[in-house]
């Protein structure tokens, strides 16, 4: 399969990838998403512009307050950085989960929620850490909530000629204790239903939870009605059971070939359940 | 639009004019004739085109020739050295590793990728590296010998 023709430009920096940036020209992160499209020709851009060796983006920054991951950081290096395994251990779990080691030497986690495939591990892992999106364009810097970063199918909060240049993990009590679990999509490895939980616990009650479930509906999203069913209370079998009842409250269930509404219905508490599990 | 690129393929550099849209499995196979790295799938599934990209297992059906350009490549045809086979290449022989020997390139590749970063894997590492190379003949069970046979040698001749 041979995509259609286009121009490829490599930027040095995030500036100069901005200034190639505009018409038809895409980003081009690891190309582990989008070159499979371009094969399939879903997707003919006239340009692609590659951020791939731009070095400020593929850093793991331990500050104070949080962690920074630079959008062009692999799976890979995820997946080994002893800092995140520290202070948010679902990052690194999610990141071993990704495809097969060679798609984690060339993914990105930039890469992977401008995508926003709803599949795709890093949106429900980030929605639990309560992350910021930082993005760059020719108008200056702004930064992203993760709440209002994923907008629906394939959809996201970025705007034309903008670049996810980072994002920001925060160093709290829940991510440093949180998971995430992952029932694959036997052939792609994709999440047929993925979930990352973050609790933090105090003298043995639930002080604050987030949770991200991907694979479930059109985007990742939060199960509010379980976070705040599990604030407050012990965390126990008996607790975590209750509180998953409505877990796909207010989404629309996905069915494919793969999995009816019902067992992805069914699959999302199963996980949910087990998330939590490893949490108590 | 032709791009001029200059990619290091087993220790010799090659520069070369390539379409944007080339596929790096297609340059490795059609332009440098190193007929070794397979296309099986040809949608990032089966790892038969596995090479190392400065020194990382990747799926060169998912990478743009241009996009390895300044890189160095490792293809199956760099593993042996004067003529001797790598250690790897004895393990597949040695256990029969192979039968139809289509993906044995990618496995081969991926393997000494794990080996590089877990000299002495247990079997159930060995197995989870291949997660993402399929062979439809052998059966892993002599695939996973042969990496572990290679394991064996390679540490011994380090010791
Ligand atoms: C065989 C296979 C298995 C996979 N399995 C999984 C899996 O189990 N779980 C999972 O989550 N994913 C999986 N993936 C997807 C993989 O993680 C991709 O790497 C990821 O989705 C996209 O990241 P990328 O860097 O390759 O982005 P690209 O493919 O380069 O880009 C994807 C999109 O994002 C845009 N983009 C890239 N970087 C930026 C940026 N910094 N700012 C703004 N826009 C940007 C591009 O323009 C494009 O639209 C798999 C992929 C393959 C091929
Ligand atoms: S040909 Fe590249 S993964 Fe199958
Ligand atoms: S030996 Fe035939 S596919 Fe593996």
């Amino acid at each position: 399969m041979i995509p259609n023709t286009f121009e490829y430009k490599r930027a040095g920096s995030v500036e100069e990838a901005i200034g190639m940036l505009g018409g038809d020209a895409q980003i081009l992160g690891g190309g582990h998403s989008l070159i499979p499209a371009l094969k399939l020709r879903l997707n003919a851009p006239g340009a692609l512009v590659d951020i791939s060796k731009i070095t400020s983006l593929q850093s793991i920054n331990d500050n104070e307050k949080s962690i920074t991951v630079g959008a062009g950081v692999t799976h890979a290096a995820i997946a080994s950085d002893a800092v995140l395994a520290e202070h948010c251990p679902m990052m690194g779990q999610a990141a071993c989960e990704i495809g097969d080691i060679q798609v984690r030497n060339m993914g990105t986690i930039g890469g992977s929620i401008a995508h926003a495939d709803p599949a795709a591990d890093w949106p429900a892992v980030l929605l639990a850490t309560d992350a910021n999106v930082i993005i760059q364009s020719s108008g200056g810097k702004r930064t992203v909530d993760i709440d209002q970063f994923f907008k629906g199918f394939y959809e996201t909060a970025l705007e034309e000629g903008e670049i996810i240049t980072s994002i920001s993990i925060p160093k709290t009590a829940f991510n440093r204790h949180s998971t995430y679990v992952k029932f694959k999509q036997p052939a792609s490895r994709f999440a047929l239903v993925g979930c990352a939980a973050a609790v933090e616990m105090d003298g043995g009650i639930v002080k604050s939870a987030r949770i991200g479930l991907t694979g479930v509906a059109e985007s990742a999203y939060r199960p509010m009605s379980v976070e705040s069913a599990l604030t407050g209370k012990p965390l126990n079998a008996e607790t975590i059971d209750a509180a998953v009842q409505n877990v796909t409250e207010g989404v629309s269930v996905m069915s494919d070939h793969y999995a009816s509404e019902k067992y992805r219905t069914h699959l999302a508490h199963v996980f949910v359940k087990r998330a939590l599990k490893n949490l108590i | 639009m032709a791009n001029k690129i200059s990619i290091t393929v087993n220790g010799k550099m090659h520069t070369a004019e390539v379409e944007a849209r080339t596929l790096l499995v297609d340059f490795i196979r059609e332009h440098l004739s190193l007929t070794g790295t397979h296309i099986g799938c040809d949608t990032s599934s089966c790892g038969a085109c596995t090479i190392h990209m400065d020194g990382k297992a990747i799926k060169s059906c998912t990478v743009l020739a241009v996009q390895a350009d300044g890189s160095e490549l490792t293809t199956v045809e760099g593993l042996s050295k004067n003529g001797e086979l790598h250690p790897m290449q004895e393990g597949f022989r040695e256990e029969h590793g192979l039968q139809c020997g289509f993906c044995t390139p990618g496995m081969m590749m991926a393997a000494t990728d794990l080996l590089k970063r877990n000299p002495s894997p247990s079997e159930h590492e060995i197995r989870e590296a291949l997660e993402g190379n399929f062979c439809r003949c052998t059966g892993y069970h002599n695939i996973v010998k042969s990496i572990q046979y290679a394991a064996g040698k390679m540490n011994g001749a380090t010791a």
